[in-house]
């Protein structure tokens, strides 16, 4: 694990890290000590095996789990033991594995509700409309009645209209159609050029090669691998040992 | 021996065993402690809510499923040894019949509610079975040419439980051995016999996967334990208890009413009884019930006393009024629940914080 | 009388096959009822009974399918909300003893008004202890939900009796709200006239008000994602607590015209009504305001029609009803998809 070679040299310290971090659900010890570091400006891919424990991660960091042990600093502050809604007003936005879209709600009302501020930047909408029109065309329906890549498109569009320093994105591929998943990974590479600071967990390793800069694998509740994702990209042997099966390579 | 007949689960506490001790002895020997038809009444009603509320318990403390139709059981048992002394007459016949058709007939409206509640959400089950309870009573007032309505039904019993009848003619320790003591010690042998009953069946392979369901439903799943089945038979036999002891009540009260059995009052009560005593433990049905009876019969003399002491007050006589003495132990179950979720037999045992 | 809720609804975005079927099931109902019945004029005297009815438990149960929905609380203490608002409202009314006797309707009117705003106003604020103090400890516990919530109900109940005595208190209806508009052989009640009104109007409010503001939209959003509407930046508690004391008053409300319509109030009337609005609460689906409207509005004419044909199956109809929609939708008419 001599990860401070790969890692790169960031001029300044990380966004965020959490350190010795521990997540206990129930009875269950999921997170067994996580150390993970997420530079600024730079998309982090948090890959692994189902189980291994990465929606649980995002979940912490978001306070939706509490850590039992470890600390989780943001841009200099503990974020541990702060609710949720603090957390989100600190600059953190999340896009979770199951979308969280209000489905009785239309497309609009989910996005006014999004952009806790005030009213929605113009400029941003204009922009989100360009990379996902079906948000436009949709504007006024029920956003339930959206297929399942419309609404990926709508959780993300939702994260990214208010302005945050940190975009937690799970699993965004989830059963969606390659079309789809393309579109998706043009839309994430447009925000990192940006500048946007993104966690992102992803079994499509196609897409992960596509838009990591840098790689955490986790197995078993700890992170048990750190690098450039070009570096993992680029050694099968490394993938096969890590990741064996679980990465979908057909995509 | 002892640990065949407590089925090997014991007090675990001194001051519990010592506890249950005085009240088994209490119980036992109250004709002859106690002389007089109140006391002698008190103990009887006690025995009675024993294995009322450790029934109940089968199905809060050990499933985890909150009930409001208990009494509509419990209620059917009563009315069914009713109706047929009061339509047949007071014979053994017409009581075992009519005991046995309303044992029965709970069970089955238990597997009734049961097998509907498979089809809707658990957190419904609650609710649904608050309706259940109150529709019982009202079809019960409402078809008073059987039931006697809301005044319920006043019957004989067969000639061996009443007063009138002497097993011997001398008197025992000053105590007259008639039918009245004959039907305590029936009511109480048959209390005693069905509470160790339960005892057996929680502390049973079934017991243990009814606790298994209670801590992790999907566990006890997983590992291939047909919790539906499970939920349902334990249901099944709660209501069957409770009909027994609806029976027992019938035959003690010599009178069946819809005060007396299918209140919404007598719900609580027994709510209040299995989280004071302690929920999950059969054993927290004894105490409760035990201190629930004696409060409801003694406490209010007590509260009359405090009532007059600050007579000169406003508001306070209010508070302490006789009736009021649901009002207390209203408060002491809500901070049961939040304090003491494992009741005085936790608290006892040393527990108390609980799970 | 169809066609004006029918419209309300209509205002609701997106009309689905549930929302359809349930106004379906109303109107075969109605005419189903109009066969049994078989008088037009006694089936119109009782439509407006039922709905009548209908209005006043929906104004009860709206509060709490809401609080269930957002934060998984089922509070069985509900009903002393109500119990406790009838109180308040009735004394209120009795102190305004003059302008409940006096001949114009506008005078009347404020008295009720007058009764209806201190026991909302008293009823919310109770709601907001009673949450703070016996509700929010138990947030998550379903088991202990139940039980702390009927702990709470019994002691306000009692407290009821040490406040106001044990016994029943008779409330006359105003003068002008007394008696019937009659056309032809049509007999239309004043109070039930009124108390479909009210409900109408508190309906469209809390419609409006769901649909159209960001604290309505953060409600429904909280009942079918709560966990979302936290990441988004809102405290879900906060929204939960508004909600809880909103229910509170609007069970008050309920209480007061429940009270006056049936002209006596008793500590324990709260219990007694809730058996009808947890059916309703079922019938509609945990969660959905509208959905209790449509079950409100199920069991109200429900009742009053059986209550006609067969007096003594009123509530076991009522019952029944719910076993066979819950047989047909075991979530309800119009459950609310749960997005955890």
């Amino acid at each position: 694990m001599s990860d401070r070679l790969t890692h790169g040299t960031p001029l300044r310290p990380p966004l965020l890290s959490l350190s010795g971090v521990h997540t206990h659900i129930g009875q269950y010890h999921i997170l067994q000590g996580v150390d993970l570091d997420i530079p600024e400006g730079q998309l982090t891919m948090l890959l692994g095996r189902n189980g291994a424990g990465k929606t649980t991660t995002m979940r912490t960091i978001m306070g939706l789990w509490q850590p039992s042990r470890g600390e989780i600093r943001f841009d200099g502050a503990g974020l541990a033991g702060l609710p949720t809604p603090e957390i989100a007003r600190r600059g953190i936005a999340y896009v979770p594995e199951n979308m969280g879209i209000f489905g009785a709600l239309t497309v609009q009302e989910n996005m006014h509700l999004a952009a806790r501020s005030g009213p929605m930047d113009s400029a941003r909408l204009d922009w989100l409309f360009e990379v996902f029109p079906a948000l436009k065309k949709f504007w006024k329906s029920p956003a339930g009645s959206l297929s399942g890549g419309q609404k990926q498109m709508l959780a993300i569009a939702r994260a990214v209209i208010e302005p945050s320093r940190l975009l937690l994105i799970d699993e965004p591929t989830k059963g969606l159609a390659p079309a789809i998943v393309s579109a998706l990974t043009g839309a994430i590479l447009q925000l990192k050029s940006f500048g946007a600071t993104i966690l992102m967990v992803e079994q499509n390793f196609a897409m992960a090669r596509a838009v990591g800069d840098t790689v955490a694998v986790m197995d078993d509740g700890r992170i048990v691998h750190r690098g450039l994702m070009a570096d993992l990209a680029a050694d099968k042997a490394l993938q096969e040992r890590l990741l064996g099966l679980s990465m979908d390579m057909h995509q | 021996m002892l640990n065949t007949l407590f089925s090997g689960d014991f007090p675990r506490s001194r001051w519990l065993t010592g506890l249950l001790l005085l009240i088994a002895v209490a119980l036992l020997l109250a004709p002859f402690l106690f002389p007089g038809s109140r006391p002698l009444d008190t103990a009887a009603k006690v025995c009675i809510f024993i294995v009322l509320v450790a029934s109940y318990d089968l199905l809060l403390g050990y499933t985890g499923v909150v009930s409001f139709a208990h009494t509509v059981f419990f209620g059917m048992g009563a009315y069914g040894a009713a109706i047929a002394l009061a339509k047949v007459g007071p014979g053994w016949g017409a009581l075992l019949t009519g005991g046995a058709l309303g044992v029965l007939s709970a069970m089955v409206l238990a597997l009734l509610i049961a097998l509907f509640s498979l089809r809707v959400r658990a957190i419904f089950f609650a609710m649904v079975t608050l309706a259940v309870a109150s529709a019982f009573a009202i079809l019960v007032s409402q078809l008073f040419h059987i039931t006697g309505g809301e005044d319920g039904l006043s019957y004989s019993l067969p000639r061996e439980l009443t007063p009138a009848f002497r097993l011997v003619q001398d008197k025992v320790f000053d105590v007259r051995i008639d039918g009245r003591l004959l039907t305590y010690y029936l009511v109480l042998t048959a209390c005693a016999g069905l509470f160790l009953g339960l005892l057996r069946l929680v502390n049973s392979p079934f017991g243990r996967v009814l606790q298994a369901i209670r801590e992790n439903e999907f566990r006890a799943e997983a590992l291939g334990y047909r919790t539906v089945l499970y939920r349902t038979l334990a249901s099944c036999i709660a209501a069957g208890v409770a009909a027994l002891a609806g029976v027992m009540m019938a035959v003690w009260a010599r009178y069946t009413g819809p005060e007396t059995t299918l209140s919404m009052d007598i719900m609580v009560n027994i709510l209040l009884m299995v989280v004071i005593g302690g929920m999950g433990t059969l054993y927290g049905a004894v105490v409760g019930a035990t201190l629930f009876v004696l409060a409801q019969n003694y406490l209010q003399t007590l509260m009359a006393g405090l009532s007059s002491a600050v007579s000169g007050v406003p508001v306070l006589p209010n508070l302490f009024a006789p009736d009021r003495w649901l009002l207390w132990l209203g408060v002491l179950f809500i901070l049961s629940v939040y304090f003491f979720p494992t009741g005085l037999v936790g608290r006892l045992r040393g527990t108390g914080s609980g799970r | 009388m169809s066609g004006s809720f029918e419209s309300l609804l209509a205002r609701l975005r997106g009309g689905d096959g549930a929302r359809r079927s349930g106004l379906l099931l109303i109107v075969a109902l109605m005419l189903l009822a109009l066969a049994g019945v078989g008088s037009l004029p006694t089936w119109i005297t009782l439509t407006l009974a039922g709905l009548a009815m209908g209005m006043m438990v929906f104004i009860m149960a709206s509060g709490l399918t809401l609080v269930f929905g957002l934060m998984d609380v089922l509070n069985f203490g509900h009903g002393a909300f109500i119990s406790l608002g009838a109180f308040v409202g009735v004394s209120v009314m009795a102190a305004l003893g003059p302008w409940m006797e006096s001949a114009s309707l506008a005078v009347n009117l404020a008295a009720v008004l007058a009764g209806a705003i201190i026991g909302m106003v008293v009823t919310g604020l109770f709601g907001y202890v009673f949450e703070r103090l016996v509700v929010m400890p138990v947030y998550g516990n379903h088991l202990k939900q139940i039980l702390i919530t009927m702990g709470g109900l019994i002691v306000v109940e009692q407290l009821i009796y040490v406040v106001w005595g044990p016994d029943a208190i008779p409330i006359p209806r105003p003068e002008t709200l007394k008696g019937a508009l009659t056309f032809g052989d049509v007999v239309l009640e004043k109070y039930r006239l009124l108390a479909v009104a009210v409900g109408l109007v508190i309906f469209a409010t809390m419609t409006a008000v769901l649909t159209r503001t960001k604290i309505g939209l953060l409600v429904r959003a909280g009942v079918e994602n709560s966990e979302m509407v936290e990441s988004l930046g809102y405290p879900v508690t906060r929204l939960f607590i508004a909600v809880f004391i909103a229910g509170s008053a609007l069970a008050g409300l309920g209480g007061v015209m429940w009270g006056l319509y049936e002209e006596v109030i008793t500590a324990h009337m709260g219990m007694s009504v809730m058996v009808m609005v947890f059916i309703v609460v079922i019938i509609g689906g945990l969660g959905s305001v509208e959905g209790c409207f449509l079950g409100a509005l199920l069991v109200g004419l429900m009742n009053n029609y059986v209550a006609y044909l067969a007096p003594k199956m009123a509530l076991g109809s009522s019952i029944l009803l719910m076993v066979v929609i819950l047989m047909w939708r075991p979530e309800g008419l119009l459950p609310v998809a749960k997005g955890r």
